[in-house]
């Protein structure tokens, strides 16, 4: 791993992984208690959209790129699956199917409009860290930051709005918007996720380190913290065995994430006592 | 000087078509203590969901503390019928009491100091002080309404609105948490709704019975008729002599 890092491709990789752990640990963890991980799929997938229309738009407007478009798609579409999943009478989950599915046609259609060979669309698909170019990484510190800022400024809203939204109102909490926020950062989450592991396998870094850490904490601010170092061993430690062993970067993330989990509930339940009732 | 505290005058709702309250008219008095009962479905927590702002009723006005649903509820505790759906939730009890002062702390800010004695306190007064870094779902059905009870009453509100309180709360439990209500109804106005109406009549000073109308006579005279009116079937009637309250023989008809 050390002789890989004098590459500067495999540095920015690392980097573009440890920025990529902090959002997945932080946002990962309200998509876990919240149970929002089929909308958070939805929206993962919608982007797709944004990528489409960020290769069909670069061609007359040189400052857009696909990451631009899929930021830009994904937010609004975000805001679009949140209002009609809050504001209409469509089943929830019906909603998010459709959306999904829509962001990603959407994001055919527009590839095949574009004159040309998309040359990394690959890469958006399945992820592909290895190719993080300096700017990427600058947009993921600017992201980064704007998640870990407004959780810290909403925090006790945020918990409010996972633990019971219905209260939260009563006690007079804007929570329709707060959740449209949080739909917001899972956007933006995607976005810094989508160049590490791809639109397909996003899902996978939201749930699988917060899955992981929950098993050891009953605390909301602890689970974030340990579900960012979960993912970050995850990364690096996919990084290097995809080194090694040359295989694809995002999947192999992925698994030793999966692992990880798997372990971690094996030796969970084992070492798990009954739940005790104190009376 | 009594003070009237909740005032809904005409109150109509329906969802999708079907109406839920019909014509209620209710007005509540500085420390009166209503009980409400009334079928499952019968509109009971959409009564709550209504006084709280969190439904707009069709026709009809709700005046709480002479405001707006919406600006009375700072002056509202509320202890819903289902308060936690995933026992697995990353939540100790001080954090859950502490969502109670939401409305105090506002937007952006940490909870202060003044908010977190308040959880002391509270906590002190529904006796859950030893579980308080507890994690919520670990706790038995009775801890957890007690805790719940804790979050409704750490903003020091005016109106304490109780949806189905025993539901979760074992026998054993249940007495005590009748003596916390009964410490309690001298210090703010209660509402207490359940569809048990021994649950209701242990405790309260006056009874309405909901099912889409209320049936309620401001001196918490209720007749047979009116209960059997609400429920639509023969019920158990409770006699309103204090301190003893009978249940009559179950009549068929």
């Amino acid at each position: 791993m050390i002789e890989a890092l004098q590459y500067e491709f495999m540095r920015n990789a690392l980097y573009a992984g440890l920025l990529a752990a902090v959002a997945c640990g932080i946002i990962g963890t309200y998509v876990v208690v919240k149970r929002m991980a089929f909308i958070s799929g939805g929206i993962a997938h919608a982007s797709f959209g944004g990528i489409g229309l960020g290769y069909y738009l670069a061609q007359y407007l040189s400052w857009i790129t696909p990451v631009i478009g899929a930021l830009f798609f994904t937010v609004l579409s975000a805001l679009g699956m949140g209002l009609v999943v809050k504001r209409t009478r469509l089943a929830e989950d019906t909603a998010i199917g459709i959306m999904w599915s829509l962001g990603m046609a959407i994001g055919i259609i527009f590839i095949g409009l574009t004159p040309g060979y998309a040359p990394d669309l690959f890469g958006y698909l399945f992820g592909n860290i290895l190719t993080v170019p300096q700017s990427d990484l600058i947009m993921m510190i600017a992201l980064d930051a704007v998640i870990i800022g407004v959780v810290a400024a909403l925090y006790k809203e945020f918990f409010a709005l996972s633990f019971d939204q219905e209260f939260g109102t009563s006690v007079g909490i804007p929570t329709e918007r707060l959740y449209l926020t949080l739909l917001c950062l899972i956007a933006l989450t995607v976005v810094l996720l989508i160049r590490v592991v791809g639109i397909i396998l996003v899902i996978a870094l939201l749930t699988i380190p917060a899955a992981t850490a929950r098993q050891y904490t009953h605390s909301l601010w602890k689970m974030m913290m340990l579900s960012i170092i979960v993912g970050i061993v995850s990364v690096a430690g996919g990084l290097w065995l995809s080194y090694e062993l040359d295989l694809a970067s995002g999947a192999t993330i992925i698994l030793v994430s999966g692992s990880i989990f798997i372990l971690s509930t094996v030796f969970s339940r084992l070492r798990r006592r009954k739940p005790e009732y104190a009376t | 000087m009594t003070e009237e505290v909740v005032k809904l005058e005409d109150v109509w709702l329906r969802y999708d078509g079907t109406p839920v309250l019909e014509g209620v008219n209710l007005s509540l008095y500085r420390d009166d203590f209503l009980g409400i009962i009334g079928p499952n479905g019968g509109g009971k927590t959409t009564l709550f969901r209504v006084m709280l702002g969190l439904v707009k009723p069709g026709r009809g006005s709700v005046t709480i503390l002479g405001e707006t649903p919406e600006g009375g509820r700072r002056h509202v505790g509320y202890l819903p019928q289902h308060s936690l759906f995933d026992p697995d939730f990353p939540a100790s009890v001080m954090e859950v009491v502490l969502m109670g002062r939401l409305g105090n702390a506002g937007l952006f800010r940490r909870y202060g100091r003044d908010d977190k004695g308040a959880a002391v306190r509270v906590l002190e007064t529904v006796g859950m002080t030893d579980y308080r870094d507890r994690q919520i779902g670990k706790l038995s059905g009775g801890q957890q309404q007690r805790a719940f009870l804790a979050r409704a009453l750490v903003s020091e509100p005016q109106i304490l609105l109780l949806d189905e309180p025993m539901a979760n709360v074992d026998t054993p439990m249940q007495a005590g948490f009748y003596e916390l209500l009964e410490s309690l109804k001298h210090k703010m106005t209660i509402i207490m709704v359940s569809h048990d109406v021994s649950v209701v009549s242990a405790c309260v000073d006056k009874i309405a019975c909901l099912n889409r109308r209320l049936y309620y006579h401001g001196t918490g005279e209720l007749t047979k008729h009116d209960i059997e009116e609400a429920y639509q079937c023969p019920v158990e009637l409770i006699a309103h002599g204090v301190p003893h309250r009978v249940f009559e023989e179950h009549i068929d008809r």
